[in-house]
């Protein structure tokens, strides 16, 4: 059994994907917890699987036998094997904050959505897994074709943004796609270890070039790198929140290690691949600075966190380009560090988009009364974002602007500099909605009443009873509404949305501060030793 | 078991207690959190917290003085991370300061929030014991990456303190704030990771770890492994960002800008941290640059050293104009801390053992004066619900006490021998004879004079000033009533701090060997012994 | 081996201009079906592409007759592309099935499949 741990991080939840759907018709109570299981067990698969190459060096997995030229490989290695736990691990707390979030509509279509989801993750873990190019396309496709009609479960808008998000997500698969053909025409392999033994004779070659840029260009779509990040904003701002939540957290990510892959394991130095990368490098800087300057224009939360994903995704791929080791630690880190923060901050916007109808950032007023823990999870996120220590988002920080010099590019610092200012700008302006401004009454929220009234008070030259006035008012304004909310509904949030919110919160303190502990048992590993 | 216990006293007694100074407040504000909703037992935990806290720094300063660190083994170790707590002379001197100070702000604290009856106290109290947390990791940083982690943690606690009122003024000054500090601990960041990629791994070292700064300066070969790489212009650009990143939070004139607007928060904040906290975290932060980092002869050789001097005597002279005109009394004494503080910074710019000493215990003189007068401002809006000089006509009548603790600060600000403003004044002036350039003085003394421009008259209306019994003052309350002091927890915190700033005046190494803290710090920096009175080495 | 240039590589330029005709309708033309197709033509090219790649000149099929080698083991057209394709045509065909759907979802709401309408019905409601 263990033997074929890699292929369990896989088959599990594909397998159970094909399940799901026949159990939604003839028993229903068993589709969650088959749905459940069978991400535990493949994230119990990925964490031993991770373990055991950790202490005993990259594992190759020859799928039905066959030999690795010929026959499909999977490779676990330090990356993969990370890649592999992060995936499976967002996956399991996807699918618990899910059925609370999607309430009748989970009822409903729980097969169909359920099945969706599981394709989806078992498309993303076999991208991670995969040691052939040519079947991490096919993973890559069927990831995304569960992602397109996933995001169409969010209603009608959501349905065109994801028709759209479908034809820009297949332009870039078929450019990934005629970019390994390139490559197949010039080595006459598709597997990943015997391309990277291959390539580099063949490396100089204009086909090697064109391919390359291919891939580039292709994954660039999938990462949403700038200027192909159009399709994300819409997307995530109408998409389910457990979707987007998982999208942004993994999905995205999952496409940066694809490119990590196969600029630095398969092709290597040399060639087309460093003024590619350069290139590469400025697109990341300049959607670094666009993202942030646009996320700092939007009212929706959604579409703010949505173009701050398209910044900071930009890090992501500016660590990746800069061919330094210090910076790999750096995009590997904020690989795992914008994950843990913007699924946080996504399924904090779920939250209050399921219990208000709302998404945009005034909806968040006052909300740190009503939600104090998700609240606080949100702010906590918000200060990753931004880069301040302990958490996880200024360790990231740390090691990119570190790699940064080490490439003595300072005008990425700068980048990164002006683009921590800027997300300050943002999410501070959401910290003073949800903190400063005072909660609208009852049934203003009903009405939808603007809430100015924090900025009316009277000249506060008596400061003290306007505060203590205020303190009781607001108590009392609270009493009402809680005892109507006790009967409607649990406190803050049901458990199964307010755990992985929380959960996410803490994580990203925790990954702050054993970022030194993670970097050393695992990261270290996973970049190449002699980068460029 | 037993060997479980032997290690807690162990560790106790040896390195865990820079990591429980800060550990004790964060812990607080976590349960402060826990218990809001029992305001007694919460305030209690808060009052612990901080005795606990001052009794922890207090029992290393024997050891320092004794000459050893108490450090604690570095965390999450890898080549370009780690987090290193270690107390030395310089980091303790800042420690035992506000860890003392805490004690007595939160009793005032307690008093004035609950006497004034001010919404979210728990929020208040919470973020209050994170700043001292942060303060205390500022303090005991072994290496750059904890300074900062702990200087931008501070930044973050003292947000809600700012914004506390909730009114538009406040949001105001709240963004005024996070603007001015967080886009200087961005640069600041900069500097620090240009720092560990020069020298990798680099720690705070008495005397500069950019060793080969100072061999670049000085022509000679520096240490090839450390700052090799490091060009003079490299080390110009380096020496301006940090100045630039500590400027904002020390209020360096042009980055001062936040200081008056945040005096919109409640007084004890503006006691404790703007005059102890926050902005001394960046006046610290420039000497554990200037010393430990650069080191004195690399400052001296560079350009923005000599820059910096520069400005802090402009910064003392044009505050002190500025606090002439505020009628505002907080806002005053805010820009009357703005310039006290240059003081520091020239201490640390004139590179002197003795400017560096005065330096260090003007940061607790200027700490005890400065939160005296801030405590009397808050017992007379707290009594009187006056914070305008031109308003306090007459309160020596009603408040003899506060105002009598007022007088004492602000004759110590102005440099009164026998207030322990003197002391630090004196040795910072010995130093810059020292170091030749004995012009330096002069702003000290035209900032002393100015001083006693700005503070002076408060004490004089109050005590002659005419009492505007039948003034516009409508609520119709008598005046002159008789006593009419704060509540005696506002009172005895106040003359507890007056009172240790005349005893610091005239014995400076009383309880807490601060002076001679000061003096083990800039005989570390310098390596080189000095006597108080004799100037340079 | 056929020569090069313009001429030599013929089959290759009616692949690109079929390429590149997909990705110039899916821009440019406004209804949603035809982007769709357009989106398939392009992935039809591709196709075309890997097939072109294993295609050779006097090639034989693949298969090893009982026996010796084969004594033309050397024309045998390569397999590995056409295996290939098999895959990429049952994803683009899953592409093409979730599109449709998609788009029967925005028909029903929308009424139209122009796609200036539909933005035009998002934007007033």
């Amino acid at each position: 059994m263990t033997s074929h741990l890699p292929a369990l991080i896989v088959l599990t939840p594909l397998v159970a994907a094909l399940v799901v759907p026949v159990l939604a018709i003839l028993a229903r109570v068993l589709v969650r917890p088959v749905a459940v299981l069978s991400l535990a067990a493949s994230l119990a698969a990925s964490l031993a699987s991770l373990q055991r190459v950790l202490a005993e060096g990259p594992w190759s997995y020859h799928f039905g036998g066959w030999a690795p030229p010929w026959g499909i490989e999977y490779v676990i290695d330090p990356l993969s094997g990370g890649m592999a736990v992060l995936v499976s691990f967002f996956a399991l707390l996807a699918a618990f904050y899910a059925p609370a979030y999607l309430g009748v509509l989970a009822q409903l279509r729980e097969g169909a959505l359920g099945s969706l989801f599981l394709l989806l993750v078992a498309g993303l873990l076999g991208v991670v897994v995969t040691g052939d190019v040519f079947n991490l396309f096919v993973f890559l496709e069927i990831s995304s074709l569960a992602v397109y009609a996933l995001v169409a479960a969010g209603g009608n808008r959501a349905t065109v943004a994801a028709f759209r998000y479908m034809l820009i997500g297949t332009v870039g698969a078929s450019f990934y796609l005629l970019g390994i053909g390139y490559l197949y025409a010039a080595t006459g392999t598709l597997n990943m270890a015997d391309l990277a033994a291959r390539l580099p004779a063949a490396l100089e070659t204009r086909v090697a070039a064109v391919g390359l840029a291919l891939i580039a260009a292709g994954l660039g779509v999938k990462v949403a790198l700038f200027p192909l990040h159009g399709w994300l904003p819409d997307a995530y701002s109408t998409a389910p929140a457990p979707v987007v939540a998982f999208a942004a957290a993994v999905q995205t990510k999952v496409a940066a290690y694809a490119f990590f892959r196969i600029f630095y394991f398969v092709v290597g130095p040399g060639g087309p691949v460093e003024p590619l990368l350069r290139l590469v490098g400025l697109a990341a800087a300049a959607g670094i600075v666009a993202g942030s300057l646009l996320a700092l224009a939007q009212r929706d939360f959604w579409r703010m966190l949505a173009y701050s994903s398209v910044a900071q995704l930009g890090y992501v791929v500016l660590g990746l380009s800069l061919g330094t080791r210090l910076g790999l630690y750096g995009a590997l880190l904020h690989i795992l560090n914008h994950a843990l923060m913007k699924g946080c901050l996504f399924m904090v916007a779920g939250a209050v988009r399921w219990r208000t109808g709302r998404q945009d950032i005034a909806a968040l007023t006052g909300m740190a009364r009503k939600m104090p823990l998700s609240m606080g999870a949100l702010f906590v996120a918000a200060v990753s974002m931004i880069g301040l220590p302990p958490t996880g988002g200024f360790f990231s920080k740390w090691y990119l602007v570190l790699g940064s010099l080490e490439a003595g590019a300072w005008g990425y610092v700068v980048v990164i500099i002006v683009s921590s200012l800027l997300s300050a700008a943002y999410f501070f302006r959401v910290i003073e909605q949800v903190y400063l401004r005072r909660a609208p009454a009852p049934e203003s929220e009903a009405g939808r009443k603007p809430e100015e009234e924090a900025g009316r008070e009277p000249e506060a030259k008596a400061g003290r009873e306007q505060e203590a006035g205020r303190e009781q008012e607001a108590g009392r304004e609270q009493e009402p509404e809680a005892a109507t909310a006790a009967r409607r509904r649990p406190w803050e949030l049901p458990w199964p949305m307010l755990v992985p919110i929380l959960l996410l919160g803490a994580g990203v303190v925790v990954a702050g501060l054993s970022s030194g502990f993670i970097i050393r048992e695992v990261i270290q590993f996973a970049v190449p030793v002699e980068p460029f | 078991m037993s060997s479980l216990s032997e290690f807690i006293i162990q560790s106790l007694a040896g390195g865990l207690r820079p990591l429980l100074a800060v550990g004790v407040s964060l812990a607080a504000a976590g349960g402060i959190l826990l218990l809001g909703r029992r305001p007694n037992l919460r305030d209690a935990l808060l009052l612990a917290a901080a005795a606990v806290k001052f009794a922890l720094v207090a029992s290393m300063v024997p050891d320092v003085l004794a000459g050893r660190v108490v450090e604690t083994a570095p965390l999450l170790l890898t080549p370009t991370l780690a987090l290193h707590l270690r107390a030395d002379a310089l980091g303790l001197a800042f420690a035992a300061l506000s860890s003392a100070l805490w004690v007595v702000t939160a009793v005032y604290s307690i008093t004035y929030m609950r006497t004034l009856e001010y919404g979210h106290q728990t929020g208040y109290h919470a973020a209050f014991a994170v700043c001292l947390g942060a303060t205390m990791g500022i303090a005991f940083a072994g290496n750059l990456l904890t300074f900062f982690v702990f200087y931008e943690l501070l930044t973050v606690a003292t947000y809600p303190l700012v914004v506390h009122r909730r009114t538009p003024e406040a949001v105001a000054a709240g963004r005024k704030y996070l603007v001015y500090t967080l886009g200087a601990g961005q640069v600041l960041l900069v500097a620090v990771l240009w720092t560990q990629h020069l020298a990798p791994g680099g720690g705070f070292t008495a005397g500069g770890f950019l060793g080969g700064a100072a061999g670049a300066v000085a022509g000679a070969p520096g240490d090839p492994a450390a700052g090799a790489a490091a060009s003079l212009p490299a080390l110009r650009v380096l020496f301006t960002l940090f100045v630039v990143g500590l400027g904002a939070k020390a209020a360096i004139m042009p980055l001062h800008g936040w200081l008056p607007t945040a005096m919109i928060a409640p007084t004890p904040v503006s006691a404790l941290l703007h005059a102890v906290a926050v902005v001394k975290a960046g006046v610290f932060g420039i000497l554990r640059v200037t010393g430990y980092v650069f080191g004195p002869e690399a400052v001296a050789g560079i350009d923005p050293g000599q820059v910096l001097a520069w400005v802090a005597s402009l910064t003392m002279i044009l505050a002190s104009l500025r606090a002439l005109a505020e009628d505002n009394l907080k806002r005053r004494l805010a820009y009357s801390t703005v310039g006290q503080l240059s003081y520091v910074v020239l201490g640390a710019a004139l590179g002197a053992p003795a400017a560096f000493a005065g330096a260090v215990f003007h940061i607790t003189a200027h700490a005890l004066m400065k939160i005296t007068l801030f405590f009397c401002a808050g017992a007379i809006y707290a009594a009187t619900h006056k914070e305008n000089v031109s308003e306090f006509d007459g309160l020596g009548r009603s408040m003899p006490v506060t105002v009598g603790a007022f007088g004492l600060g602000a004759l110590g600000i102005t440099g009164m021998p026998f207030i322990a403003g003197f002391v630090s004044k004196w040795t910072l002036g010995t130093g810059a004879a020292a170091a030749g350039r004995p012009g330096f003085i002069v702003p000290l003394l035209l900032s002393g004079v100015l001083s006693l421009g700005y503070l002076l008259p408060v004490v004089y209306r109050a005590y002659f000033g005419r009492a505007a019994g039948d003034g516009p003052d409508g609520d119709g309350r008598p005046e002159e009533g008789g006593l009419r002091e704060a509540p005696a927890g506002l009172v005895v915190p106040l003359v507890l701090t007056a009172l240790a700033a005349v005893a610091l005046g005239l014995l400076p190494d009383l309880g807490l060997n601060l002076y001679e803290l000061a003096a083990t710090a800039a005989r570390s920096v310098f390596g080189g012994g000095f006597g108080l009175a004799g100037g340079g080495p | 081996m056929a020569p090069d240039g313009l001429i030599g590589h013929l089959n290759y330029w009616a692949i690109a201009l079929l390429f590149l005709l997909g990705l110039y309708g899916m821009t440019v033309l406004n209804n949603l079906v035809k982007k769709l197709m357009s989106m398939n033509i392009m992935q039809v090219s591709i196709i075309m592409f890997y097939l072109n790649l294993a295609q050779k000149a006097g090639g034989t099929f693949p298969v090893l007759l009982p026996g010796e080698l084969h004594p033309e083991a050397a024309a045998y057209v390569n397999p590995l592309p056409h295996a290939l394709m098999l895959t990429a045509i049952v994803v683009s065909l899953a592409t093409t099935g979730v599109a449709l759907a998609l788009l029967m979802r925005i028909y029903r709401r929308y009424g139209t499949l122009e796609e200036n309408d539909i933005l035009r019905r998002m934007a007033g409601r």
